[in-house]
This record gives structure tokens, sequence and C-alpha cells, in this order.
């Protein structure tokens, strides 16, 4: 059923309590042609495309909890394209532009919000850095503007821009902002089950069959499935299923933890960032502030992190925003993210034939959703990543042709 | 993990230390002679398990000196430290 003021109104005279599920439970088929493991936005928007855009008729998405209930529905919403280097620029830009047209094309309000982030420059290192960084963003079609402190002071009037962290210049991205990212879980496997793909929820892969070189089928805790192409999207987990396979990833799993305040009314129209005092803040439409920052050292699946890592969080909050002291931090969470050496993802071919794998978006990864998702979906389909993808593949850590953003641009994402 | 026993100062706040990857990882004799394979595979590529771990961490605000921890990662326990050069403890070690 379409989502529309019809409907609505139709609806609405029983009371709203006949419409139909958004996607249904099936059960799992004993042969599919594509099988991307990972039910959170990068994988079902790559089922989504690839049943839309190329053509794969017989999909299903295994998920080992819920959909959306691992990184998807644990992150802070914060998407932007602000990023130095082309290959980047290009990925997560490709996002941006698929982001504008989401909710209309899937249907289903994703709730981008285009409200603009302001990157926190707090030192003449950090104004240089955001200074080359926004002529890197002009010459790659990436709207930024390059503000003085006058100009982020008469913005964002309740930040303190004179305390122990002086805050000398922003890099403003217009185009970036917040989404709702249940949404964006539940737009794409709507979307995606009204294009034939099957969702199977409660479905861990326990195993992957590999013969001759080539994947052939999966073993899982609702039984084995034969296929012909698997696409591995599992974040945080992205290791233990290459393990399965028989190779190994440079990732390290670590817990990323972000925090939402009590509710309260609107203060903060705009998403701040700070990569030097490091913390990350925006507000959501219920009113929370959504605050975040970096992940801690250790190798963990926990799910949790440690507390003095939302002190650190915390402490540059009071400081920029002394106005948010007294607020009451009402849920504090973890994920685990998956992290690669120079913190760029790794989209494209496996040492196994056939089975592709979309990781190592490490703490950004919601931000690149569609893109990420369409670029792997051609990957899977021609068998071939395209311009976008081919520079994120597993084989530069072994060329050395490193996409360095975390040297280079943005720590926190 | 809340408290992690230093082997040189002994039991200590986990906020006195911090770590710093995988452990136990020999940096190739001949490195002008190793593949490319081969060099990335040391430099990049990490054992990232959902279970035991071997790894290091230094005590920043203590000794300073680095030491390696055997640690679970799915429920965060800290099985044993031990010190740089110490053998490599087995699972059935401990």
């Amino acid at each position: 059923m379409k989502y529309s003021f019809y409907n609505l109104v139709r609806n609405s005279f029983s009371y709203h309590e006949n419409w139909e599920k958004a996607w249904s439970s099936p059960e799992l088929k004993p042969e599919y042609d594509v099988i991307i493991v990972g039910g959170g936005g990068h994988g079902l928007g790559t089922a989504y495309y690839l049943a839309k855009e190329f053509g794969v008729k017989n999909i299903a998405v295994l998920e080992k909890g819920w959909i959306g209930g691992g990184n998807t529905g644990r992150n802070t919403t914060i998407i932007r394209s602000n990023y130095l280097w082309d290959e980047s620029a290009a990925l997560y830009n490709h996002a941006v532009n698929l982001w504008e047209g989401l909710s209309s094309e899937l249907n289903f309000n994703v709730m981008f919000s285009q409200r603009g982030l302001f990157h926190l420059a707090h030192s003449v290192h950090d104004m240089q850095e955001i200074t080359r960084r926004g002529y890197s963003n002009y010459l790659n079609g990436i709207d930024a503007e390059i503000l003085n402190q006058d100009q982020v002071a008469k913005k964002i009037p309740h930040m303190n821009i004179h305390g122990r962290y002086p805050v000398l210049g922003a890099l403003l991205q217009r185009r970036a902002g917040t989404a709702r990212h249940d949404a964006v879980a539940w737009g794409y496997a709507r979307a995606a089950e009204n294009l034939g793909v099957d969702i199977i929820q409660n479905c861990e892969v326990k195993g992957i069959d590999i013969s001759n070189g080539k994947v052939v089928g999966l073993q899982t805790t609702k039984g084995s499935v034969k296929v012909d192409k698997v696409g591995l999207v599992p974040a945080g987990h992205s290791s233990v299923l290459a393990d399965m396979a028989g190779f190994t990833l440079p990732i390290n799993s670590v817990p990323l933890q972000a925090l939402v305040s009590e509710p309260i009314k609107p203060i903060l129209d705009c998403v701040i960032m700070s990569n030097s005092v490091h913390v990350y803040v925006s507000q959501s439409d219920k009113g929370e502030l959504v605050v975040g920052a970096g992940s801690d050292a250790y190798n963990s699946y926990s799910q949790r992190g440690s507390f003095d890592m939302i002190e650190h969080m915390m402490a540059p909050l009071v400081e920029l925003f002394p106005i948010f002291s007294r607020l009451k931090m009402l849920r504090s969470w973890g994920g685990i993210v998956d992290v690669t050496p120079d913190r760029s993802p790794i989209i494209g071919k496996t040492p196994v034939k056939d089975l592709f794998i979309n990781c190592g978006w490490g703490t950004g990864g919601f931000k690149a959703t569609p893109g990420s998702a369409h670029v792997f979906a051609e990957t899977v389909s021609k068998g071939e990543p395209n311009d976008i993808a081919a520079p994120f593949s597993l084989d530069r850590h072994y060329s050395g042709a490193l996409v360095d953003e975390a040297a280079a641009a943005a720590v926190a994402h | 993990m809340f408290v992690i026993n230093c082997p040189y100062c002994g039991e200590r706040d986990q906020t006195e230390f911090s770590c710093h990857g995988e452990a136990h990882i020999a940096r190739p004799d001949n490195p002008a002679e190793v593949s490319d394979e081969e060099w990335g595979e040391y430099l990049f590529f990490r054992n990232n398990p959902k279970g035991i771990h071997f790894e290091r961490w230094t005590h920043d605000h203590g000794c300073r000196r680095w030491f390696n921890v055997m640690r679970d990662t799915v429920s965060d326990k800290i099985i044993k430290t031990y010190k740089m050069g110490d053998q490599k403890p087995g699972v059935t070690d401990v």
C-alpha cells in the first residue's frame, strides 16, 4: 500500500488498525541468486538497488537480530560529505545526492533534514585544516563555506567561543544534516520487499560453503541455503564472517558510544562537530540532544564502552555549551564499529569468488548508507566495482594506495 | 575491565592505561625481500577475534611500561596480564 494523504484519510476511518505490515516474515527458501548478510541500512539498501536497478530477481537479506537493530539504530545520524580526498568526496557526495531524493524514492519519510553542519576550528592549525579541506570540497563540487569567528558567533549565539577551547571559525556544509536512522532501515526494507526481496530476521550465518574457491552456500541458524553470489555487509562482525570464509581483514572492532539528553525545546538548529576537542552534537526532532565522540581503543564485541569515554564526550560539550551543563542525560549505549587503518571503507571483491564485502565503515557509516548500498549493488551484480567503489578495494592494503582520511580530515564521523 | 593488573605496579584503574592493538606480531626479518602481500599482512591485517584476544597495553599514568593482556572480547574480562617477552599463554594455561 502506497503511503499517501489519500490512504492516510482512508485508514483513519478504521482507526488506523488496518494498515498492512511494512514487511513480512518469509521463510528461508532453499536457493537464492544473491544473499546479503546483514540487515542494516547498507545491506537492505544493497538488496533494494539490486532488485530495482540491476535486475536481480531472487534476493534474500539475512539478519541475525532484527533489521536496523545494529549500528543503523545506534549512530548519531549525522550526514555530510565534506571529506578531503577525491575518492572519499565522490563516495560520500554520491550518498548525499541520493539522500536528497530518498524519502520520495522509498515512499517512506526518512526525515532527512539538511540543517547544516558546522565543523569547528579551535586553533590556527584547525583553521588551516578547514581552509584546505574547504577548497578541496570546492574543487570536488561539494558545498563548503569557511566562516570566521564573528560569523560563527552570529549563527550559534549560545556557544562559548572565548572559553577554554576558543572557536576561531568553522567549515559549514549547508547540505549536511541528519535523518531518522530507524526510518532508513524500515524504508529500505519495505521498498525492497515490494520488489520481491525476502527479509529473513533472526537468521544468523554460522558457516560459508566454498567449493573450488567459489562461494556456493551458507549455513544459517534457519538451515542451509544454496546461493550464487553473497554480499557481506556485517559491520562490527566483518572479521567473524571473513574468518568463516578463510581470510582475514585489516579491521579492528571497537566500541563506539553515544548518548541522548532529556528532550528540551528547540535550541540547536544545526549539527556541531569539533575534532580537536572531540564531540559532536545535534538536536533530534523529539528535542533530545544527540551526543557522540570517539571510540574506545581496545577490541571488543560487547556493545558497551568504557565510562571514561563518556566523560571525554561531556567535558568538551559543557565547555562549548555551558547552557547544557544542567541537562540530564537519559540514555547511553554502545555499538561495535569495524575500523580500518585508513578510516575508509572496504567495498569490493574478496579472495573468494562471488563473495563480496562492504565493511570497514568504522565510526562513520550512516551518512553513506544510500551511496554505499548503491555502489555495492553494482559491484555485486557486475562482479567488478564501479569507478566510485574501485579505490576502496581490499587490495589497497597491499598496494599501499590508502585513502587516508584518519590523518587528513575528520576523525570524528 | 575496570581494574587492570599491571605486571609491574599491581591493580590500577583502567583510565591509567591505554590499549595499542594486537600483540605478538613479528616484523619480517628481511623487509626488502618480502612481497607486497606479506608486508601488507604484517602492517595492516589483524586477528580480530570474537573471543580470546592478545593485545598490548601501556600503563601511561603509572610506570609507563608496556605489557601484554589476554582478554575475552565478548565479556571484556581480562584473563591474564604478563610482561613483554614472556611466553604467550595458551588457552589451557589459565
